[in-house]
């Protein structure tokens, strides 16, 4: 285990550098000077001489590249132009609504996913797994902003149930939050859902065809205990591993859901960041999300081996 | 099995094993049939469309679907069908041309990867790895920021951001076919490695490169739209779906049918090259042989 550890840390150690100078590359790509760009429309000479100074616009990239790694690892990612702070500062406030929102919709694909994935490898070839099959279809070709609008013109607009915008923290009120982000949480975690269902389907499949189900249903047990103690039991690993992976997709997704439904988490920041050119915060951003990504990475490995006795040896 | 339809099934092609397979799966067929449906209107959008799709009028600002206007009117008097109906154009380009510019960069990477080996491969797939690590739309959302908001750069941003899953995908089948038995055959016979790359190899990790290109236009669509959605992509007045959802959620209240027909389009594309992609997988995967 401790040999499986030090290899996956040896080769993230590699990737997490790579990442950060593609994050830094991408401040290369500003059309003609980043001065010039980051100085806004009024591009008034001093304030480029004073942005070139700041950010060492003048030395070499590799150098540059250098002070923003240094800077990196000691927690400093500069700082957001508009807003006048520092980008860890605004990430770390971020961070906590879009992990909620994170967790629900997990919840939400975990709910709705799995007992589906078990429904249909259980009525294979019936209309159920057909119709599994569907709603899975339908989960993965829906773009999560449309469904949102939609989910809002019904439960907001016609119905008047559900808040159609906004953010209430958990600390202040928490059936208001729940009303708030069940709505996201749904449009979030149905694209995962799909996914969940298509891989717990496939597992179970492929569990249910083994000699030890036979034996299992041979011994006379009962047809719940066959399929959840014998069956699910070890279909669920590959989709514990899959759930870890998509995880760091849901940060991803919740770029788009936090603006439907304005709501101020993380996606939200590099969104507003980018209107506003400060790109400080874009790198801080993909660099975090990036890392976080990584490190689901690593412990979906860990929890596999965890959880698989035969990868131990 | 008589003699008859056995020497039929012994002398087709695999390409027309995958066509009759892919022929018998009803799904995929109705995807075919949706994609060129839109591909039609798209090629076509000009004459089909009933008005100017950016023509506005005043005097027929959020009206309701009509005989005059199928789909109703948006904010401005524009015909939200025209629009619809050149938004595929939008769309599809940009769900091509991103995955060409994918296919482009990651099938010779890919390659040289999986042929090469050693350090080569080993700095390749840490590179790959690096931008796996950044999230497709995060990463498209950040180059598309750095490149400036345009349909162009949209579908550049998606199509570097899409490359590190042909790199994979390409690298992996190089290593699967490069030990075969055929391409021993060919390096012995004193082919260069350019031409083994590209007469041996190539075509016969064609197939899994066409199932992931199809699943990738849709991924890609969606991309779009989330980038348009967010003002990254194609810009105004120009129609695009994504930016007529985006202008749509304004109008929830007074004009609910500006959300519907652009949501509604993006999802018929999507779920049609899914199940292209899905029937594509099945018709050339051995294991799926029906």
């Amino acid at each position: 285990m401790l040999r499986f550890l030090v290899r996956r840390f040896a080769v993230m150690v590699p990737t997490v550098i790579f990442v950060s100078m593609i994050i830094f590359g991408l401040q290369q790509l500003l059309p003609g000077d980043p001065a010039t760009a980051l100085a806004g429309e009024e591009r008034d000479p001093e304030v480029i001489a004073h942005i070139r100074a700041k950010y060492h616009l003048d030395d070499p990239v590799p150098m540059r590249y250098l002070r923003w790694v240094g800077g990196v690892v000691q927690g400093d990612f500069g700082e957001s132009i508009r807003i006048q702070q520092p980008v860890s500062q605004l990430i770390l406030e971020k961070l906590p609504v879009t992990v909620e929102l994170a967790l629900l919709s997990m919840l939400v694909a975990l709910l709705i996913g799995i007992p589906m994935g078990i429904l249909s490898a259980v009525k294979n070839g019936k209309v159920a797994d057909y119709a599994a099959n569907a709603v899975a279809l339908w989960g993965l070709s829906t773009p999560n902003f449309w469904l949102g609008i939609m989910l809002i013109l019904l439960f907001s607009v016609e119905l008047g149930w559900l808040p159609a915008s906004g953010y209430v923290p958990p600390s202040e009120d928490l059936w208001g939050n729940l009303k708030a982000m069940i709505m996201p949480a749904f449009v979030l975690g149905n694209a995962i859902a799909a996914v969940m269902m298509r891989h717990t389907r496939a597992a179970m499949l492929q569990v249910l065809s083994s000699d030890y189900i036979r034996t299992a249903r041979a011994k006379g047990l009962v047809e719940r205990v066959v399929i959840f103690k014998h069956g699910f039991r070890n279909a669920a690993v590959p989709v514990i591993t899959l759930g870890a992976l998509e995880f760091g997709q849901l940060l991803s997704g919740a770029v788009l859901t936090e603006q439907v439904f304005s709501i101020p988490g993380f996606g939200k920041l590099i969104v507003d960041a980018v209107f506003n050119r400060d790109y400080a915060v874009v790198q801080g951003v993909v660099l975090c999300t990036a890392t976080a990504y990584l490190m689901l990475n690593l412990l979906a490995d860990i929890a596999y081996v965890l959880v698989n006795p035969r990868l131990r040896a | 099995m008589t003699a008859a339809t056995l020497d039929a099934t012994v002398i087709q092609s695999p390409l027309k094993r995958a066509l009759r397979r892919l022929a018998r799966r009803r799904g995929a067929l109705v995807g075919l049939a949706i994609v060129l449906v839109f591909v039609v209107l798209a090629i076509g959008a000009d004459v089909f469309s009933p008005y100017d799709p950016t023509a506005t009028d005043w005097m027929a600002v959020r009206k309701g679907p009509s005989a005059a206007h199928w789909f109703g009117t948006d904010e401005i008097g524009r015909d939200v069908l025209s629009r619809v109906i050149h938004g595929a154009r939008a769309s599809l380009m940009a769900g091509l041309i991103s995955v060409c510019l994918a296919l482009g960069l990651g099938i010779p990477i890919g390659m040289i990867a999986g042929y090469a080996g050693g350090f080569v491969d080993g700095l390749l797939m840490r590179l790959t790895d690096a931008m796996l690590a950044c999230p497709f739309l995060i990463l498209a959302i950040a180059l598309a920021a750095f490149l400036g908001p345009s349909l162009a750069n949209a579908m550049i941003a998606i199509g570097l951001s899409a490359t590190p899953i042909f790199i994979r995908l390409t690298r992996a089948q190089v290593q699967a076919v490069k030990v075969e038995d055929f391409v021993e055959a060919a390096r012995a016979v004193g082919n260069p490695p350019w031409r083994i790359a590209l007469r041996h190899i190539l075509p016969n990790i064609v197939p899994a490169l066409m199932v992931q290109g199809t699943l990738t236009i849709a991924a890609a669509i969606i991309a779009e739209a989330s980038l348009s959605f967010l003002g990254l992509g194609q810009q105004p007045p120009a129609p695009s779906w994504g930016s007529m959802l985006n202008t749509a959620k304004n109008f929830l209240t007074q004009a609910p049918w500006m959300a519907v027909w652009p949501g509604i389009s993006i999802f018929l594309v999507v779920l049609s090259f899914n199940l292209v992609g899905d029937g594509l997988r099945d018709a050339l995967d051995p294991r799926h042989r029906g």
